[in-house]
Order: structure tokens, then sequence, then C-alpha cells
């Protein structure tokens, strides 16, 4: 599935990934975690292709097929999806209609058809009444006036509406309390299977007991530092980070 | 120092200009050099139909021969009205049009600026006069050619308990004012200014308006944006005034542009001057490009880049479409707006 290799990247001339490798197979649901500053969001924003983050060595491919060639866009119809750390406003465009047009432009980018009026709001109802997201919130212009937590939920529903292959969530538990944090963890889980993988970066373990990951890896120094299983995120939450940032 | 006195007289030094604070944006008197023949009698058999005639139950036409037009709202009753300025030929146009909106009359002014691509030189003076309880809904779709120069300069005057609300849309032309001055009595009345400029290549619209709150109990609610591009150049001046003694006055203005390229430009001087002690009155007024951050989420999400600029540009314009009352004209303001975005 994903296939990250020797992948090198800077931010205002300044670089910030230094030679990162890392596999996902489809099904897998990896963690990345590190101390601030280590690159993970950077690496979020290399893999969708946000402007301003260079790549100067490396590859990154989906299933073999290069992702960094590709504009944003062209991303996210193959199925990469970024759940923000800061979900962006997008004033006056209710979040039905956003999604609507983004699920069309990608289908368009496959040479699908586009779905129909009925079929989009049946779907909507569906996800919306899992993510316990009032429908009315949903026809008003999307994340403004929306509070941290909403805003985190809507990513989910977009998530869960856009059904894409490939899912890289950035801190999507900050700015959460226990109830949401629950019910979005439920929305992650419920994407689960065994043709879509995922990546949770996360600063705090505490994610992890909800989306319980395949493997965890650390990322320090533009690197990923070491790789393990559960029990590294519990042995990061009591020691800390400070051998990996030493080393690094 | 105004555009109807140097047409009526046919002295340039007449022309208002850089000079005067009020047009130092709109320079009329640097540009025009000579001013152009009197148009001459257009025939209005066989014209073909304006943007709103297919809305209104009463049709009238400004244009060459057909310089003045009276409209008179009788008491209690209702109209709508389309009123078209036609500017043609290259040459100039002076036009009167004067309004009676009678007691608890109503008025739906659907009016448009209609201008062929030569250098025209129209000017058009309205004058709006609301009886007590009248109320007036006003649509100007401005759709000068390139080469055109075009002012018009509204006179409204309220009366208690009554409501104007105005909603100007515009492209631009070579030079373009669209002036509106209320005299406001407090006393319940309302009053609704918006406006929204949509400029390319080089065009320039100027949305000007002054209004004047002189009693108590009296509302203002003034809402502008702009799109521009190219080398065209916006501009916005409001200016309200809250006179001594007109207490309780409630009054907002609000002015939003975006800039889409580096030599285009936008000039604006919003203006609150106030004299009376007990008032709500409140300004915004931001310039700025489209924000990268969104257009990045958007695309992420799967819109491609000019999708996603055209989707929040469109919402951006749509904000002041949507306070436009009666909804056939929204749906006309909205397409005509839509295809200035794409073009």
């Amino acid at each position: 599935m994903l296939h990250i290799e020797n992948l090198r990247a800077e931010v205002d001339g300044k670089e910030i990934l230094k030679g990162l490798s890392l596999d996902v197979p489809a099904g897998e649901v990896h963690a990345i975690m590190g101390p601030n500053g280590a690159g993970k969001s950077t690496l979020s924003y290399v893999l969708t292709g946000r402007s301003g983050y260079d790549v100067t060595g490396g590859t990154a491919t989906l299933d073999g097929e290069d992702l960094l060639a590709l504009d944003p866009s062209e991303r996210a119809a193959k199925g990469v999806f970024l759940s923000f750390q800061y979900p962006l406003e997008i004033p006056g465009v209710p979040a039905l209609t956003f999604i609507r047009t983004s699920m069309n432009a990608q289908r368009k980018a496959r040479g699908e058809a586009e779905i129909t009026a009925p079929a989009f709001l049946k779907l909507a109802r569906e996800h919306a009444a899992a993510l316990k997201i009032d429908f009315e919130m949903l026809k008003r212009a999307l994340n403004v006036g929306f509070s941290g937590g909403e805003k985190k939920r809507m990513e989910i529903f977009q998530m869960a509406m856009l059904a894409p292959r490939f899912l890289i969530l950035d801190e999507t538990d900050s700015g959460l309390d226990i109830d949401a944090l629950k019910i979005v963890s439920e929305g992650v889980n419920a994407m689960r299977s065994p043709d879509r993988g995922m990546l949770v970066i996360t600063h705090y373990q505490r994610l992890l007991d909800y989306i319980k990951p395949d493997k965890v890896h650390v990322l320090a120094g533009g690197r990923i530092a070491a790789t393990g299983g559960p029990d590294l995120a519990l042995e990061l939450e009591r020691e800390g980070y400070d051998k990996y940032a030493r080393a690094a | 120092m105004s555009l109807s006195a140097a047409l009526k007289s046919g002295d340039v030094t007449l022309l208002p200009g850089k000079r005067d604070e009020d047009w130092k944006w709109t320079d009329l008197r640097g540009l025009l050099r000579v001013l152009p023949a009197t148009a001459p009698a257009l025939d209005l058999a066989g014209l073909a139909e304006g943007p709103f005639d297919a809305l209104a139950d009463q049709r009238h036409v400004v244009a060459g021969g057909h310089e003045n037009v009276a409209i008179d709202v009788p008491a209690g009753s209702e109209r709508a009205v389309a009123l078209r300025v036609l500017s043609r030929d290259g040459g100039a146009l002076a036009g009167k049009v004067t309004i009676n909106v009678g007691p608890g009359a109503k008025l739906r002014l659907l009016e448009s600026y209609e201008g062929d691509a030569s250098a025209y030189v129209t000017d058009t003076a309205i004058i709006f006069v609301l009886e007590a309880g009248a109320a007036v809904e006003r649509v100007v779709l401005a759709a000068d050619g390139a080469e055109g120069v075009n002012v018009s300069q509204a006179q409204v005057t309220l009366s208690p308990g009554s409501e104007y609300s105005q909603t100007v849309i515009t492209n631009g032309a070579r030079r373009q004012r669209i002036e509106t001055q209320v005299t406001h009595p407090g006393a319940e009345a309302k009053l609704r200014l918006d406006g929204l400029y949509l400029l390319e290549d080089k065009r320039h619209a100027d949305l000007t308006t002054v209004v004047l709150h002189q009693g108590v109990d009296g509302a203002t609610d003034q809402f502008t944006r702009g799109v521009v591009r190219d080398q065209a150049r916006g501009i916005f001046q409001g200016r309200i005034v809250v006179e001594e003694g007109a207490d309780r006055t409630e009054a907002r203005m609000r002015h939003n542009a975006l800039i889409l390229s580096d030599k285009a430009e936008i000039d604006a001087k919003p203006e609150l001057l106030i004299f009376a002690d007990d008032v709500q009155c409140a300004h915004g007024n931001t310039i700025g490009a489209l924000d990268e951050e969104a257009l990045f989420y958007m695309r992420q999400r799967g819109l491609p880049e000019a999708e996603a600029r055209a989707l929040l540009i469109e919402a951006f314009v749509g904000a002041v479409a949507d306070r436009i009352g009666f909804e056939p004209v929204r749906d006309i303001a909205r397409a005509w707006a839509a295809d200035r975005l794409r073009a």
C-alpha cells in the first residue's frame, strides 16, 4: 500500500525529513509518535502535496503509483485523505455542498459517474447519525463557528463520506473531550478494512487506547528512530521521547 | 463640479477630479479632454429586452432623446418597474429620473445600465422621495462597456417608517461611479445599502455612499464586497454621519474585498462621523487575497485548484446577492455574477 523510501523534505530551506522510510501495508493501522518538531505534520503535508513543503529526495508511492508527482486534488482522487490537525473554515460553502462537490470532483477524476442527489443525502444521513452530527449543522458553512471538537467530527464525517483508500490522521485527538474522542475513534475504527491503510499521527498515547495500531513508529530527527508493537506507545508514555531525541 | 454641469455647458473644467476630495480616486477631469456630442435620439421600437423586463409591470428607458423619466407610485399601491439606461455610439447622455413613492406604497425598482463598446459618457441623476411607510427595493445591474464613462448619482429622502433597500452589482467601466446619498430621518426608517463589484482588465468602479442620520431611532446596514483582478481598480467610499441628537441610531458598515492580482487595486474609505451620544455603530473593512490554506484544504478533498478558487469566490460574492429580497432577481444577480467570475 503506502511505501516511503529515504524521503527528504525541507520547509523554507530547512531540512525537516532526513531520509524517512516507512511501509504501511493494506489492512494495517500504523501510529507515528514523536516529540514536537520531529516532522510529524511535515510528513502529512508532504504526502498530500502542500506547497512550501519541498521534496528534495526519496520516493512515496501508493500501490506503486508515485504520489509526489501528483497535484493535491489528484492524490485525493487516488484515495489519500488527510484529517487536518486544524481543519479550515470555508465561509459561504455549506458542508453538504462542499462534500458533494469534492466527491463528484474525485469521481470525475477517476472517470466515474456523479453521485445522485438522493443517494448522496441517504449516505450523509447515515454517516451523520453514526457520528452523532446534527443534520442541520451540515447545512451551515463548513467549520465556520464550529467548536474544535465539531471540526474534528466533521473531518471524520468527510472521511466516511469520501471513503478514501489511505487515511492520515494528524493529531485527531487534540481538542477532543473523552466523549467526543470515543465517537471519533468509533468512526475511524468503522473504516478499518483489509484494503485500507491508516497512518495515525499523535503526540500522546491516549488516542491509541481507542484506535489500536498494528505498529508504532517513533519519528525523531526527521527519521523513523524506532518501530515496535502497541507496547512501544506505552513505553513512550512512561519514559518520554528523550532517548530518541538525543540519539537523533 | 459635476459631470452633469460639464455636459450641460460643454466646459471640461467643470468636471470633478483629483482635487475634489470625494472624487480623488475617480478623476474625470484628467481623463476627459473633450466631451462627446449629445447622443442622438434612440429609436425605442424594436429594442431588445432588458435583463429585468420580464419581472416588471412598467418599463422605462433613459437614452438619447429620452432623457427624462418620472415614476410615481400612488399611496398604498405596488409597482415593479424596470428602468434601463442605454449608452450608445459614443454619445453624451444626461438623464434625469424622479421617483415618488407615496405613503405606504411599495416599489421594486430593477435598474440596468447597458453600455455598448464605444467611448460614451453618461450621467444619470435619480431623485427618490419615499413618503411615510413607503418601501423601495432597488437592484442595480451595471453592465457598462470597457470604454464607457458612467456616473449615476441617486439622492434618496426617507420619511418616518419608510424602508429603502439597495443592491448595486457592477463590473465597472473605463470610469464608473455609482453614488447614493440618503437623508435619513431616523423614526424607525430602515436603510440597507449593499454593493458588489467584480472587476477585470483595466476596469474601474467606484461605489460611494453618504448617509445622514438626522433623527432618533434610525437604522442603516451596509454591506459591500468586491473582487478585482488584472489591473482593475475598485473604490469604496462609505460615509455615515450621525447628527447631533440622532440618538439610538444603529449603523453597520462592512466592506470586504479580494485582490486576485498584484496589479489590481482597491481604495477604501469607510467613515463613521458620530455627533450623537447614544448610538450603536460599527464598521469593518478587510482587503486581502484568497486564503491559501483554505485552498489547500479544499484541494486535499479532491477539488482541482481552479474549481476550489471559483467555489471560494462565488461563496464570497454570494453573501451579498443572498440579501436581495426577491428571489427571481436574486437568481439573475447570482447568474450575472457567476458569468463575470468565470469569464
